[in-house]
C-alpha cells in the first residue's frame, strides 16, 4: 500500500468515526446506529478486548424471510450455481419445529463463531482460525480444502467452493478448492460497521438481529444478554458462541 | 526342521506378469485422470456436497490406510512375538503395509480441494489438530517400515530387526488410533464422537490387513511358485478369522451404546433399521458377507482347508470392509445433523433430511486407482526386490513341522 493511499484510508475511517459521532448526538437517530463498534485504526492488532457476539431475537425473526439471506450474498459476493446442495450458503434460514407442540421457530443460521471452534481445532494447517476477538474466520491462502473443518462443524455452515468463483469482491477473496463460511462481514467491522445482515435485519424487522461488543457491559448487546436466558445451538458441547439466540420459548 | 530363509527377486517378466503390471498401471492412470479432472472443474462434477463432504475417494484412501497398518501384522508376530514360521513372509507384509499407505494417501491427497497446496500441509501445522498428528504418523510409518525392511534385509542388520519391529508395531497401532480418532474426535456429529472408534479402527485394520496380505500371498505363490504349504495358510486364517469376530465386537459396543442413549437412538436405527442403502450395506456387506460369512468359510473345517475357501472368506473381508468405511464415513454424514436435541430442522437441502449422495465415476476412479497404485507397487516391489522367499513349503517354513502322512498306498500295501 502506497503513502498516499495508506492516508486516503485513514481519513476515510477519520470521516466513519465522525459520522459515528454526528448520528449519536444528533435528535430523534436511534442509538444503534454507528455506536456498536469502532474503526480499528490501521495498523492496529486485534485484541481479545472485543468480543464480537450477535444476538437474534426469535420472536422478530419470523418477518425476515430471505432477507438477510440476500444482503449477505450481495455484501460478500458469494453466488451459487443454482445447485442447491453444493453452492454455498454463508446464511440460511431453517425452521426448528417442535414435534410435540408443533410450534416453529424461524431462525437466520450462519457461523456461530464459537470461542472453542472444533473447526479451528480440527485444521491441518491452521488455515480456520479464530482472531482474539472471537470472528472466525478462513485462511484462504494455507487451506488445502480437506473439508475436515465441514465434518467437525455442528451447525454446518462451512461451505466448500466446487467450482470456479466469478463476481468476487475485492473485500472478501474467494477460491475454488477452498473453504469458506460467514466472517461475520469482518471486513466492515474493521471499519466500525456492523454485518450487512445485522444491517438488513434492522430494517427490515428492528431489534431483530443485535450486534456488538460482549465484552462492552454498556453495548445494547451486552445489556439485552444480561437480561435475558439465551439459548446457544448445540449449547451442552460448551462451545461458547459468539451468535445467540432469545425468545426460543 | 526350519531350513534358511532365502529371499530373491521374482525373476523375469513373463506376459501374466506384464499383463499384471500393464492393467494395474492403467487403472492407476485412470484414477489420475479422474482426479485431474475433478482438480481442474472442481468437486461439483462428483457426488460430493456441502452435506457429504467426504465421499467414495476418502471410502478408499481411509480402508488403504487401515489396511496398510493391519498389514504389517505378519511382520510383527515374526519379529516382535519371535513366532520364526511368519518370518519369511515379514518382508512381504513390511512391503504391503507401505504400498497400501502410499496408495491410500495418493488418493486422499488427490481429493484435496487444493492437491497442488500439499506442501502447505507439509510445512505449516496446527498441533491440535488429529489430522496434523496423522501426518506425522503417516510419514513416520513410511521412514519407520522402510528402516525395519532395511534391518530385515541387510544381514548385518539383522540384530536391530527386533527392535526396529517393535518399534513399528507400536507406531503402526497409534496410527490407527489416530486414524479412527479422526472420527472419534468430531463432537458434532452423534454418528462419530465416541472412544470406541479408535480401537474398532485398530481391530478393522488387522482384519483388512490380514485379508489383503493372503490374497497377495495366494497370488504370488501362483505367480511366483513359491510352493505355500498349507500350515502357512492355515495359521493366517485363522487369525483373520478372530480379526474379524474383534471388528464385530467394537461394532456391536459402538451401537449398542449408542441405542442405549436416548438422544441417539436416531442415529443408531438410521443405521440399523432405516437407513435404506446404509442400513443394507451395513447388514448385508459388513456384518454377513464381510464378517460373518468369511469367519463361517475359514473356520469350517470343508471350506477352511481350501485354498478356494481361503481366497473368498479374504476377497469378502476386502469388500465388507469396504461397505463397513462407506457406511462409517457416507452414513454417518448422510444422517442430518441435530442442531437443538428434540427439534426437527427443515430449511434447505442442507437441512433436517438425509442427504442424498451416489459416487461419481471421477470418485470411484481415484480410489480404484488408489488401490491399483498400491497393488503395482508390490509387484514392482517384489520384481526388483529379495522380498518373497524361494519357497513357502511348510517344512522349510515350519520348524515343527511333522512329516506328511505316509501315502495311502503304503497303507494299503501294508493291508
Amino acid at each position: 500500500m502506497s503513502d498516499k493511499d495508506a492516508m486516503e484510508l485513514t481519513r476515510r475511517r477519520l470521516l466513519q468515526g465522525a459520522a459515528a459521532a454526528v448520528l449519536t448526538l444528533a435528535p430523534g437517530v436511534t442509538l444503534l446506529v454507528g455506536v456498536e463498534t469502532s474503526a480499528r485504526p490501521a495498523g492496529t492488532a486485534v485484541t481479545a478486548k472485543n468480543r464480537w457476539g450477535l444476538l437474534v431475537d426469535l420472536t422478530k425473526t419470523a418477518d425476515l424471510g430471505e432477507t438477510v439471506v440476500a444482503a449477505c450474498r450481495a455484501e460478500n459476493g458469494w453466488t451459487g450455481h443454482n445447485r442447491p446442495a453444493s453452492d454455498p450458503q454463508w446464511i440460511r434460514t431453517v425452521t426448528l419445529k417442535d414435534p410435540k407442540t408443533g410450534g416453529t421457530k424461524s431462525l437466520p443460521l450462519m457461523c456461530q463463531h464459537c470461542a472453542h471452534p472444533p473447526c479451528v481445532d480440527v485444521c491441518p494447517t491452521g488455515a480456520s482460525f479464530k482472531r482474539a476477538d472471537g470472528i472466525v474466520l478462513v485462511d484462504r491462502h494455507i487451506c488445502i480444502g480437506c473439508r475436515y473443518c465441514m465434518m467437525a462443524c455442528p451447525f454446518g455452515v462451512r461451505f466448500f467452493v466446487h467450482e470456479e468463483v466469478t463476481g468476487q469482491k475485492p473485500h472478501m477473496p474467494r477460491g475454488k478448492g477452498t473453504v469458506e463460511g460467514c466472517t461475520l462481514c469482518v471486513h466492515r467491522i474493521d471499519e466500525g460497521k456492523k454485518p450487512a445482515c445485522v444491517e438488513a435485519a434492522a430494517a427490515k424487522a428492528p431489534g431483530a438481529m443485535i450486534f456488538g461488543d460482549l465484552n462492552d457491559p454498556n453495548s445494547e448487546i451486552a445489556k439485552a444478554v444480561g437480561r435475558q436466558v439465551v439459548l446457544r445451538l448445540r449449547g451442552e458441547l460448551g462451545l461458547d458462541q459468539g451468535v445467540l439466540y432469545k425468545g426460543f420459548a | 526342521m526350519a531350513q534358511r530363509v532365502i529371499f530373491s527377486e521374482v525373476k523375469g517378466w513373463g506376459p501374466g506378469t506384464l499383463a499384471l503390471a500393464g492393467f494395474l498401471a492403467a487403472l492407476t492412470l485412470i484414477g489420475g485422470l479422474g482426479a485431474l479432472i475433478m482438480e481442474t472443474e472442481g468437486h461439483w462434477l462428483t457426488g460430493m456436497t456441502n452435506r457429504i463432504v467426504w465421499g467414495t475417494p476418502h471410502v478408499f484412501a481411509v480402508f488403504l490406510i487401515v489396511a496398510a497398518s493391519g498389514a504389517l501384522n505378519v511382520a510383527s508376530v515374526s519379529s516382535v512375538f519371535g513366532r520364526t514360521t511368519y518370518k519369511p513372509l515379514a518382508r512381504l507384509s513390511g512391503v504391503l503395509a507401505l504400498s497400501l499407505l502410499a496408495g491410500g494417501l495418493a488418493v486422499l491427497v488427490l481429493d484435496l480441494g487444493r492437491a497442488d497446496r500439499l506442501i502447505v500441509a507439509m510445512t505449516t501445522y496446527n498441533f491440535k489438530s488429529i489430522f496434523a498428528w496423522n501426518i506425522f504418523l503417516y510419514t513416520g510409518f513410511f521412514a519407520v517400515v522402510i528402516v525395519y525392511l532395511w534391518m530385515m534385509m541387510e544381514k548385518k542388520m539383522n540384530r536391530f530387526s527386533k527392535p526396529a519391529g517393535t518399534f513399528a508395531f507400536v507406531w503402526r497401532l497409534i496410527l490407527t488410533t489416530g486414524t479412527g480418532s479422526i472420527f472419534g474426535f468430531l463432537v458434532a456429529r452423534q454418528a462419530y464422537d465416541s472412544a470406541v472408534m479408535a480401537p474398532m479402527f485398530v481391530a478393522m485394520s488387522l482384519a483388512f490387513g490380514q485379508a489383503i496380505f493372503l490374497l497377495v500371498l495366494m497370488a504370488a505363490d501362483r505367480g511366483a511358485g513359491l510352493g505355500l504349504g498349507d500350515g502357512t495358510v492355515r495359521r493366517l486364517k485363522n487369525l483373520l478369522g478372530i480379526f474379524l469376530a474383534a471388528t464385530l465386537y467394537f461394532v456391536a459396543v459402538q451401537h449398542l451404546t449408542n441405542l442405549y442413549i436416548a438422544g441417539r437412538q436416531g442415529v443408531a436405527l438410521f443405521i440399523l433399521a432405516n437407513g435404506g442403502i446404509y442400513t443394507t450395506l451395513f447388514w448385508a456387506g459388513h456384518v454377513v458377507l464381510g464378517c460373518l460369512a468369511p469367519m463361517a468359510l475359514v473356520f469350517h473345517p470343508a471350506t477352511g482347508s481350501t485354498r478356494t475357501g481361503v481366497a473368498v472368506a479374504s476377497a469378502l473381508a476386502v469388500l465388507g470392509g469396504i461397505a463397513q468405511i462407506y457406511v462409517i464415513i457416507i452414513g454417518g454424514q448422510a444422517y442430518p445433523l441435530v442442531l437443538v436435541q428434540g427439534m426437527e430442522v427443515s430449511g434447505t437441502v442442507l437441512d433436517g433430511q438425509v442427504a442424498a449422495y451416489a459416487p461419481s465415476a471421477y470418485e470411484v476412479a481415484l480410489g480404484i486407482g488408489g488401490v491399483a497404485l498400491a497393488l503395482l507397487m508390490v509387484t514392482l516391489a517384489v520384481k526388483v526386490l529379495p522380498v518373497l522367499p524361494t519357497t513357502l513349503a511348510d517344512e522349510a517354513v515350519d520348524p515343527h513341522c511333522k512329516p506328511k502322512a505316509a501315502p495311502p498306498a503304503t497303507e494299503k500295501a501294508a493291508a
